[in-house]
């Protein structure tokens, strides 16, 4: 059984009295422990895939499931429960509340999942240390590196032990060697078996991942393995 | 999030924008604070009537002599001596929702004793006098009947004159002389305090009635009955009105006046007056905090108001604990929590600045005031119903955004 099953997704958006097709009859499967990167220009419907895939958005038609989950039955609160046990977002723009330490911004999918106190801080702090801020625990995000916003948004996706991490352009907002550490931090979580949805636009990027989709107009028009042959060195860092 | 965890993130998120928070919570602090202290002015107010009711004694109707005419000049209320000793009797006897009368002269006099004097007033009047104004003695004894009788030459002081002439020695079985008249000293009278019109009550010396008339005045011999007023009790429960319109009637027929021709006295019901003073407070009271309470729903506008712009600016952290995981309630939740944080921290300062206002006011205006317990708590209730009330809009509003909505705002 794979991790998301998707059939015929259609998502339709009205903008004054146009209808925008972002989606058209789009179906997919993604297999636990992939890591795929999604790729297309903007506008290409790629973005509406991922909002879909996270359970922030609902398609117009067309029916989705997550770890054998039919998703578009569920209300407001259930799909709240789902993107918080099941998938950790990372984003472009990091969304770190601002002026809270990067340990309270990891604790926060915990403090909604209802987990008590002690336990939150000790598995924020192991999160943490799992991308290599476990000294900066306490500090801000204004007091640190764009490259490390992103690292503590990545122990924040990591923390509940979701099966799915959804990056949507995690590298848009970074400099090219920070880039490279982040992609590397991504892969080395896949090569622990993490599966991981990725959104670029960047070619370089997309090459970390095993698998490349492109969107075009609404439409799947590649989808194919590709080797990934950075990934040996991801494991080796 | 349990509910800890939540107001800390709500103080937490009100302290970042402190100078903002301080700004919105200060209507509510100034209402809070308004309210506590107008109402312990108003309830100040309330307690001086009522300790005046007090003082006066329950239930008291006052008979006082009419006009007199004299060659077609009137000469205005209590010039006449038409009131007699016997009216006294007469309605005590005969009105049965009267317990006690008390008749009385009065009179201006010079007091002495051993080495200090004091001016006063002499009141001549029966032993009943005390249980009708509710004033019982602080020490002695009450006129014997013989006293009353006999023109027995015994006195009792009220507090200010035993104090002016005796210091603290004990003043029963001094004597005094009043108009050369020696008088010995039976009983003090409890104080009894200021009456409505801030007289000092306790200012007076009693004597019966025939000592005052026969010793002390020594005049008019062709109307040795009359008397200066006439204070009635009336039983506890009966009717004032019915009370008074019965004495009414009874002196009328007394005094033999035709139908049609004035009254030669009149009845005072001083129970009454107080009481549309004791209501006309109340109103006022009542009055003062309803504008209070104004304030206070304004500074919850201001709460709403602030509410508002903080969902605009923090949408995007909104849809991001949405994308970690909250729900509508949980959203709900932490926005009402800082509404009513909010709220309650201003009426903490509220009712710190309204204790002291109140206690500023009493000492340097020195007015009356009564700081309750139930007025704290009537401003506490008051300024969290503010908070949920005037939060739960902005906080429906944060709570109903779609989370990819809220994540995608600028």
């Amino acid at each position: 059984m794979a991790l998301i099953e998707a059939r015929s997704l259609v998502k339709t958006y009205r903008m004054g009295d146009q209808v925008v097709q972002a989606l058209n009859d789009v179906s997919l499967d993604i297999a636990e422990g992939e890591f795929v990167a999604i790729m297309g220009a903007s506008g290409s419907g790629k973005s509406t895939l991922m909002n879909i895939l996270g359970c922030l958005d609902r398609p117009s038609s067309g029916t989705l499931r997550l770890a054998g989950e039919e998703v578009e039955a569920l209300d407001g609160d259930a799909l709240a429960s789902i993107r918080n046990r099941r998938i950790g977002f990372v984003f472009q723009q990091f969304n770190l509340l601002p002026r809270t330490s990067a340990l309270d911004n990891v604790e926060l999918p915990m403090v909604y999942a209802g987990i008590k106190p002690a336990e939150r801080r000790k598995r924020a702090l192991a999160a943490l240390q799992r991308v290599g801020l476990g000294e900066r625990a306490q500090h801000t995000p204004a007091e640190l590196s764009g490259g490390q916003q992103q690292r503590v948004a990545i122990a924040r996706a990591l923390v509940n032990q979701p099966s799915l991490i959804l990056a949507d352009e995690p590298t848009g907002a970074l400099d090219t060697q920070t880039s490279d550490d982040i992609m590397r931090l991504l892969a080395g979580l896949n090569a622990q078996g993490m599966t991981i949805v990725m959104v670029t636009h960047e070619a370089d990027i997309a090459l970390w991942a095993s698998r490349r989709i492109v969107f075009r107009d609404g439409h799947i028009v590649e989808d194919r393995p590709q080797p990934p042959h950075r990934v040996a060195e991801a494991a080796a860092a | 999030m349990n509910l800890l965890t939540a107001c800390l993130s709500a103080l937490r998120a009100l302290a970042t924008n402190w100078l903002r928070s301080m700004l919105t919570m200060l209507g509510i602090i100034i209402g809070v604070a308004a309210v506590i202290t107008m109402i312990a002015i108003g309830g100040g107010a309330q307690q001086r009537v009522e300790e005046q009711m007090k003082s006066l004694g329950t239930n008291v109707m006052l008979v006082l002599p009419g006009a007199q005419t004299t060659g077609g000049v009137r000469l205005g209320a209590q010039t006449g001596q038409t009131l007699t000793e016997e009216d006294a009797l007469a309605i005590a006897a005969e009105v049965p929702e009267v317990q006690a009368t008390a008749p009385s002269l009065r009179t201006g006099v010079q007091v002495v004793a051993a080495n200090a004097n004091w001016s006063t007033a002499a009141l001549g009047t029966t032993a009943d006098y005390l249980e009708v104004r509710d004033w019982p003695l602080a020490s002695g004894r009450n006129f014997e009947p013989a006293e009353q009788a006999g023109s027995g030459k015994v006195v009792l002081l009220g507090q200010t004159v035993a104090r002016e002439l005796f210091g603290d020695a004990d003043p029963i079985d001094q004597m005094i002389r009043v108009r050369k008249l020696p008088l010995q000293v039976i009983g003090v009278l409890s104080q009894k305090g200021q009456n409505s019109m801030g007289q000092d009550q306790d200012d007076v010396i009693l004597v019966p009635l025939s000592t005052y008339r026969n010793r002390i005045q020594g005049m008019s011999a062709g109307r040795i009955k009359r008397v200066g007023a006439i204070s009635v009790k009336v039983r506890e429960g009966q009717s004032m009105a019915e009370a008074g319109e019965k004495i009414r009637e009874l002196l009328r027929q007394r005094h033999r006046l035709q139908s049609g021709a004035d009254d030669d006295f009149s009845i005072r019901n001083l129970t009454e007056m107080l009481q549309a003073q004791e209501e006309s407070s109340r109103v006022m009271a009542m009055l003062l905090a309803a504008v209070a309470g104004v304030s206070l729903v304004v500074g919850g506008i201001g709460i709403m108001n602030i509410m508002l712009v903080s969902v605009t600016e923090r949408t995007r952290e909104i849809g991001l604990r949405m994308a970690v995981g909250a729900r509508s309630r949980d959203i709900l939740g932490q926005f009402l929590i800082e509404a009513v944080t909010m709220s309650l921290v201003g009426g903490a300062i509220g009712i710190v600045l309204g204790m002291l206002a109140t206690w500023g006011i009493g000492s340097l205006a020195g007015w009356q005031v009564l700081l309750s317990a139930e007025s704290i708590l009537l401003a506490v209730g008051f300024s969290a119903m503010v908070g949920v009330f005037f939060g739960f809009y902005p906080a429906r509003r944060a709570a109903a955004l779609l989370p990819i909505q809220a994540l995608r705002h600028e």
